[in-house]
């Protein structure tokens, strides 16, 4: 029970949390841990906010509820800032990881207070630039298994090139871009 | 060898479905179960299974197709949720009578209204007295077993009955978990070829499925039907020690956890349980005596089993995941009560309504009800006996 690593991320529909807590699940798996990768489901449309979580221990996972009182929180959409509180709950001795073009200083202000590590990375900058188009969730995934340290980055890497090889079986064109946006991300989370 | 996996429980229960690769499948997508026919569609596609898959226009026409190709001779199966179970209602009730083996995958939603797509068992409760069998699933590894044994289930000489293998939607149908699955070829062994004694296709034994029964008859057909759900607890009992040789994973009609020294204990179905069980931990490292019992088989109903494992508790609450507006609790409550109360037992209980239309269950609310049982103990006075949990002010 306290030995599980409890992450939340906050996004919107259509950005990719939901994909990219279950590609975590998947690398975390991928290292012998026992996982668990799920939304919370309501009646979403595009844009709305959406909640995913991630459990990841290495003994059995048994609980099925949402994380209340996370160790480590994604936010992948910092307009989010205004309307949800992203920090609920969240543990003193944890970190956050927002995606944004501001400093982690500039950020902290806007966090009610929240006394832990806060994390920043650019993950428009990194996507337009390795993608060409915006998928912020890559560079998330990048960044929060950084902050996380759950493994180092050339395994990560490893593994989500055959993750991706998989996913992106019918569009393999794509599977590099995704691989340099993590690349940037791994560099320039900070 | 088993493969070592993760997959949603709706993943599971798709290749669960490949590896004994039935003979039909009908459905309807609905939430949370839409998933299910869309991954085996695409094996169908794939030519990974050699099963005819009819995609009709609805529930109804779901298990009515069921029905027919069961009858027929052939192997079926069909998944659905909420609505959609309740749109298969009066077929549900002529599978059963009609003795057909249909296994269908049941991923637990609330019924509307108000419309609601998250997980409670109003879906399934309601279909309780159609005279399936019904088998439920704490997590994905459980869903996966449960269907792999279905049809020895199911099929069995001594049952012929249908059989609905549920779980709960969106918290295990849609959590990606890590599982054990076995390998096709252990699913195929074990799982066997279908050979019916009677169907509509033997042509050297024509017969007729179905007609009218008449008042001389109809009650002597209804207790053959009780009679084989009564003889499928044995049958159940018999092909999970079978499972246990091949998977390891050992299958009862419920599971305890920690209640042989229990003064307190909760009955509980499905993904709450293992939450539960979490909470049982921090309870027994405070000192405190408390337990769990967790149903798998509903029906047939294992009451004289549940009472023996419950004649210790001093105080019990039932968690029912469904409303019954009996003014007394649910389904699942009114089981356990009836059969306490047949096994001459003297302990209280009290029935609580928990979780309906996917309201989170938290480890901190089982607790509560640990507590509110240990309130009773300690005062005698059992209170309201039909309660509320986590309900807003």
């Amino acid at each position: 029970m306290s030995n599980v690593l409890e992450i939340r991320w906050h996004g919107r529909g259509g950005q990719g949390a939901k994909t990219a807590s279950l590609l975590l699940a998947d690398v975390a798996f991928n290292t012998g841990k026992y996982v668990q990768g799920f939304p919370e489901y309501g009646p979403e449309r595009m844009g709305a906010p959406i909640t995913a979580y991630n459990r990841i221990s290495d003994d059995p996972i048994r609980v099925h509820s949402n994380i209340y009182d996370p160790e480590f929180v994604v936010v992948v959409d910092e307009t989010l800032l205004e309307c949800v509180d992203v920090t609920k709950g969240l543990k003193k001795d944890g970190a956050i990881v927002i995606n944004s073009a501001k400093t982690p200083d500039e950020i902290r202000p806007l966090l009610k207070g929240y006394e832990g590590r806060v994390y920043t990375v650019d993950a428009r900058k990194i996507s337009v630039a390795a993608l060409g188009k915006y998928f912020p969730n890559s560079p998330m995934l990048a960044a929060i298994v950084k902050v996380t340290g759950i493994m180092d980055d050339e395994s990560f890497l490893k593994e989500m090139e055959g993750s991706y090889k998989h996913k992106f079986a019918s569009k393999p064109e794509v599977i590099e871009g995704n691989m340099n946006a993590l690349r940037m991300s791994l560099q320039e989370v900070k | 060898m088993a493969i070592r996996e993760r997959l949603s429980g709706n993943e599971a229960v798709a290749i669960a479905m490949r590896q004994i690769n039935p003979d039909v499948m009908a459905a309807f997508p609905i939430t949370p179960s839409t998933e299910i026919p869309q991954y085996f569609s695409t094996f169908v596609a794939n030519g990974q299974v050699d099963t005819e898959f009819v995609p009709v226009e609805s529930e109804h026409s779901a298990m009515s197709a069921c029905v027919g190709s069961e009858a027929a001779g052939a192997r079926t199966l069909t998944a659905t949720s909420s609505c959609g179970l309740a749109l298969m209602w009066e077929e549900l009730y002529i599978a059963a009578s009609c003795r057909l083996p249909i296994a269908l995958a049941c991923v637990n939603r609330a019924l509307s209204g108000p419309i609601n797509i998250n997980c409670d068992h109003s879906d399934s409760m309601g279909a309780r007295d159609s005279g399936w069998i019904q088998i439920y699933s704490e997590n994905n590894q459980e869903a996966y077993d449960n269907f792999v044994q279905a049809y020895r289930i199911a099929e069995h000489k001594d049952v012929r009955l249908p059989i609905m293998i549920c779980q709960d939607g969106f918290i295990t149908s849609h959590a990606v978990e890590n599982i054990n699955l076995l390998e096709d070829k252990e699913v195929k062994d074990f799982v066997g070829e279908y050979n019916p004694q009677e169907y509509l296709l033997n042509q050297d034994h024509s017969m007729a499925v179905g007609p009218y029964d008449i008042p001389a008859y109809y009650m002597e057909h209804k207790k053959q039907q009780a009679v084989a759900m009564e003889n499928a607890k044995q049958v159940i009992l018999d092909v999970a020690a079978e499972f246990e040789k091949i998977s390891g994973r050992k299958y009862g009609l419920f599971e305890t956890y920690k209640l042989d020294d229990a003064e307190c204990a909760i009955v509980i179905i499905n993904s709450a349980a293992g939450t539960a069980k979490d909470a049982v931990d921090k309870l027994r490292a405070e000192g405190k005596k408390v337990g769990l019992l967790k149903i798998r088989v509903f029906r047939p109903f294992p009451a004289k089993e549940i009472a023996e494992a419950l004649k210790n508790v001093k105080v019990l609450a039932v968690m029912d995941r469904c409303e019954g507006f009996s003014s007394q609790g649910g389904p699942l409550g009114a089981e356990v009560k009836s059969a306490l109360y047949t096994a001459g037992s003297t302990t209280k209980v009290v029935d609580y309504i928990y979780g309906i239309g996917g309201r989170d269950v938290r480890v901190e609310n089982i607790e509560e009800v640990y507590g509110a049982l240990f309130d009773i103990l300690a005062t005698g006075n059992i209170g309201e006996t039909y309660r509320y949990l986590s309900l807003r002010d």
